[in-house]
């Protein structure tokens, strides 16, 4: 069993309340760390080696260390809760089950930045968990936890939640801010960057709610000792959110560099496929990230056994490589049709386009019409050809990396599954109704 | 909602507003634009008119075009006038590996409505949404604030069932009740 | 002040300068096209795309290449920086996949279309464009509106460059259009039919690159190069007066602001020098007007009117080259 840094009280019977999460020794980490100097914490976070939890990797210390601190103008840390990544659920998950530990985060790393206000942008389709974290900041607020003199340290710390209202786009750092603004998320172009010129033109850091939470043991067992878990590069725990055809879906959270094989396959984790299937193809980080057959994901291309860390995800490129994301782990067994999976990533990715240039804007929709008309039986090899070059056109040419991201599926999956894609071309009366989707469980048979 | 009917928050939204508007700095009341248009939505029949966005831009100090852009953007504004029950059905990658595709067929058929329209009583809007982060519960439908999840068809059928017994608190994310709170 | 080499030619050039703003200083074909940047109004730009380059050496201090194309427009030049436009053939073959994209939904009606002839869409797709389209479903397409009784908004054709939307905000006194909606069918709009109704609204018309917003007082009244642009100028209360008509004979089809060579406005006119003086006695005529733009419209040099003159041994080449066809 791996170590539990995050999750090791969350099945503790009424662990939302403010009373239990004390009783587990919260906030204490708290305590210590407004008896810290902010550079010692800043400190200790860069020794932790944790890096942004969120998808993209970059090292929250360092993050945390390029936050300009002009006199007189007021910083902020914002928290990015507007998880959205297809794929990826554990931010709500642990949100939802142990709201404490983000407001703990949350004091640490604003005390750590000199922050005295800050907010939680949480997206708005989850109102419920906006709701179990307001109560939860209200009930620290009776407690002195938040608000002026906290814990009597003399440090006065302000914290709000804001809800979004629908837009993938948010998760983007520039977009969240825009939205956190009261405008429409488009990403804005930097530079500037946000720990220049963040929310309202203020000096400002935004990171993941795993990545806040993650402080927490961090400053409580030293970021020394944080470092030691995990391997090489990639310290630490990391909540995956398990999904697809296993056995067991859930969050779990794993010391970085457990074989994918014992990811999948043990019963700690995935518990192996569902209804006795064959895996076919994993996306490990999310949505955005290339798809992987069953070979590359178990093994790497040297026939190496591909561990779930940053560095072992992304070995060998977008050749024979993915990354490790958000940590939304998909899996698809052995029916699962790949181009019409892939229409589903394209379609969301056309729909939450914000628009604002024109590759990402026009592109998206081009590849999901495109991909749609494949799966109608209608596609030609041309049509193939034309789906990789488009992509191409998109990848790298756009303000923000929703634009990657609507790409790489697609580079990925016709480098990987193109006899598919020549299937539904070459054989389109073989294309059967039931190979194009899954049933839901105990289907009437008037639907089946 | 008449025409001629006076456009103004109940006194407990009203109160409502002015907490959210005091979480952003003084001049940055503009911030509070989205939380105020959730609990507009929630108060005015789940769905924001021209009017109503104008009497936010009014109580925001900023202008109409401000507003419209905005709620125009995010998809979990209505600007048409929806049923009582909003149902959206996640569709994305996660969920339609577990048959989210057959959850909206059978949604459609059982409610007699296509994706996207409102039943003839007003009771059911049906919409597909892009992922809400429950792939692990997958498939799973969002109404009012509640998500449903790890849905079967039977699971459906008592939901719909709940859904006319109860008079649902409206239709919005954020419920009547929490703003009363 | 810092160095930047762009294909080879070198210029010195103030703190804060943009590549973009640098190639236009050195001027000549080394200067990307910008279809959403424009140089009068502050925060625009970054947008289309058609202005990326390839920064191939990032400084002096930090010579590593920029991993990704970079928009121009919005990328401030370091010391020592060496980009690449017209010499690099995998950028001219991405600003090509951009051309392609701003095209897919646009409805190619330029022979109904006003701005025909100073479309800068046209003349980048002439430039940059493939032959043939590779898009074959149904092109986008929204209702035609007034939005006021002398602008007409097409927003089929709009590129979303933004440049109308921030003429609102800064050249206007209030705002009463926008952006609504988002991804492929976000459009200009006023959301509830309004007007605009501001002094200086026309310029929306000015800045619009496409035949987005168009002069309904000139609308189908003349394709633009069978006028004669002259420069004139009258005592106006409330903007600088300066101004081009677009005349036939001794009407004056058009009134417009003065534009250079990238087709930007040198100031700004008011709605009553743009749609309400329509005859030639309201204005003093100064001469005609030096189109200094690679379009159609600069074909049409008639101030110095230059005898055909037809390459013969060119000519001949070319039939030579017709009937022995490799």
């Amino acid at each position: 069993m791996g170590r539990k840094l995050l999750t090791e009280n969350i099945n503790v019977p009424g662990i939302q309340s403010l009373s239990v999460y004390r009783q587990q020794g919260g906030y204490e980490t708290l305590k210590k760390a407004l008896g810290m100097t902010s550079d010692a914490i800043v400190e200790e976070v860069k020794k932790s080696g944790l890096r942004g939890r969120g998808g993209a990797g970059f090292p929250t210390g360092m993050k945390w260390s390029f936050l300009a601190k002009p006199e007189g103008v007021p910083r902020h840390l914002v928290c990015n809760a507007d998880e959205s990544e297809p794929g990826t659920f554990k931010d709500r998950y642990m949100m939802e089950r142990i709201p404490h530990l983000l407001i703990e985060g949350m004091a640490i790393g604003s005390f750590a930045l000199g922050a005295h206000s800050s907010y939680i942008y949480i997206r708005g389709e989850m109102m419920y968990v906006f709701h179990i974290l307001q109560r939860a900041i209200d009930e620290a607020y009776e407690a002195g936890l938040l608000g002026k003199n906290i814990m009597g340290s003399g440090y006065d710390f302000d914290l709000y939640v804001h809800c979004g209202a629908g837009a993938y786009i948010c998760g983007e750092e520039t977009a969240l801010i825009e939205s956190l603004e009261g405008k429409r998320g488009n990403p804005r172009i930097k530079p500037p960057f946000p720990a220049i010129k963040g929310l309202w033109e203020r000096p400002t850091v935004v990171n993941n709610v795993e990545s806040i939470m993650a402080v927490v043991p961090i400053i409580k067992m030293g970021g020394d000792e944080y470092a030691k878990i995990g391997i090489g590069k990639s310290t630490g725990t990391k909540l995956i959110s398990a999904c697809g055809h296993i056995n067991k879906p859930g969050v779990y959270e794993i010391e970085l560099g457990v074989p994918v094989e014992e990811f999948i396959y043990s019963d700690e984790y995935c518990g192996g496929i569902r209804n006795g299937k064959e895996l076919k193809a994993v996306v490990a980080g999310g949505s955005s990230v290339p798809v992987l057959p069953k070979d590359l994901i178990l093994k790497l291309a040297n026939g190496e056994p591909r561990l779930m860390s940053y560095e072992s995800l992304s070995e060998g490129g977008f050749a024979t490589g993915t990354m490790l994301g958000s940590g939304g782990f998909i899996v698809m067994d052995e029916d699962t049709s790949i181009v019409k999976n892939l229409w589903t990533f394209t379609r969301f990715y056309h729909h939450e386009s914000c628009g604002q240039c024109s590759p990402c804007r026009e592109g998206t929709g081009w590849m999901e019409k495109l991909l749609h008309k494949i799966l109608d039986g209608h596609g030609t090899l041309s049509d193939v050809d034309l789906l990789w070059e488009i992509q191409s056109k998109i990848e790298g040419k756009t303000i923000c990396p929703l634009g990657d991201a609507a790409a790489w599926p697609v580079a990925s999956a016709i480098r990987h599954f193109r006899h598919e894609f020549e299937e539904y071309v070459k054989n389109p009366q073989n294309i059967k109704k039931d190979h194009h989707y899954y049933r839901v469980n105990n289907i009437s048979p008037e639907f089946a | 909602m008449s025409a001629d009917k006076e456009i103004k928050f109940s006194d407990d939204a009203y109160a409502l507003v002015q907490k959210i508007i005091k979480r952003y700095p003084e001049g940055k009341q503009k911030s509070a634009l989205i939380p105020v248009l959730h609990v507009a939505q929630a108060e005015f029949n789940g769905w924001l008119s021209a009017p109503v966005m104008d009497y936010v831009a009014s109580l925001l100090n900023i202008t109409s075009i401000e507003v419209y852009e905005v709620a125009s953007f995010y998809t979990m504004f209505n600007l048409k006038p929806v049923g009582k029950c909003v149902i959206e059905v996640c569709r994305t990658g996660p969920c339609w590996l577990m048959g989210a595709e057959d959850l909206v067929k059978y949604l459609e058929k059982k409610l007699d409505i296509k994706e996207g329209q409102t039943t003839a009583d007003g009771m059911f809007t049906l919409k597909t949404a892009e992922c809400l982060a429950s792939c692990g519960t997958a498939p799973m439908m969002q109404i009012g604030e509640k998500y449903h999840e790890n849905l079967t068809l039977n699971k459906v059928d008592q939901i719909l069932d709940e859904c006319r017994a109860t008079v649902i608190e409206p239709i919005s994310h954020w419920s009547k009740k929490e703003i009363k709170a | 002040m810092p160095k930047v080499t762009i294909d080879g030619h070198s210029i010195e050039v103030p703190e804060g300068t943009t590549i973009l703003q640098a190639a236009r200083m050195i001027g000549g074909d080394i200067v990307p096209p910008a279809m959403c940047y424009y140089s009068k109004l502050k925060t625009s730009g970054g947008y289309c795309r058609t202005c990326i380059v390839k920064v191939t050496k990032g400084s002096e201090k930090d010579p590593r290449p920029m991993p990704k194309p970079v928009a121009s427009c919005r990328t401030t030049v370091m010391d020592g920086m060496e980009v690449q436009n017209t010499t690099a053939p995998d950028l001219l073959d991405a600003r090509k996949g951009v051309v392609e994209f701003l095209l897919i939904n646009h409805p190619l009606d330029c022979p109904i279309c006003d701005q025909a002839g100073e479309c800068h869409l046209q003349d980048l797709s002439y430039q940059h464009g493939l032959a043939k389209s590779r898009y074959e479903f149904k092109r986008r397409e929204f209702e035609k509106i007034d939005i006021g009784d002398k602008i007409k908004l097409h927003m089929t054709r709009c590129i979303l460059c933004y440049r109308c939307v921030k003429v609102a905000d800064q050249v206007c006194d209030s705002r009463v259009h926008g952006v609504i909606n988002r991804g492929d069918v976000a459009e200009i709009s006023t959301y509830i039919e309004k007007a605009l109704d501001s002094d200086f609204s026309g310029n929306v018309i000015d800045v619009c690159p496409v035949g987005a917003l168009t002069d309904r007082t000139f609308r189908f009244k003349s394709r633009v190069w069978f006028t004669k642009p002259v420069d004139a100028h009258r005592n106006c209360t409330k903007c600088c007066g300066k101004t081009v008509l677009w005349m036939s004979g001794d009407d004056v089809l058009r009134v417009s602001a003065r534009k250079d060579k990238y087709g930007e406005v040198e100031d700004w006119i008011c709605n009553e020098c743009r749609f309400e003086k329509k005859s030639a006695s309201d204005w003093t005529i100064e001469g005609p007007r030096h189109i200094d733009r690679t379009s159609v419209i600069s074909a049409n040099h008639y101030e110095k009117k230059k005898a055909l003159k037809i390459d013969v041994s060119n000519q001949s080449k070319i039939e030579e080259r017709a009937h022995n066809p490799k």
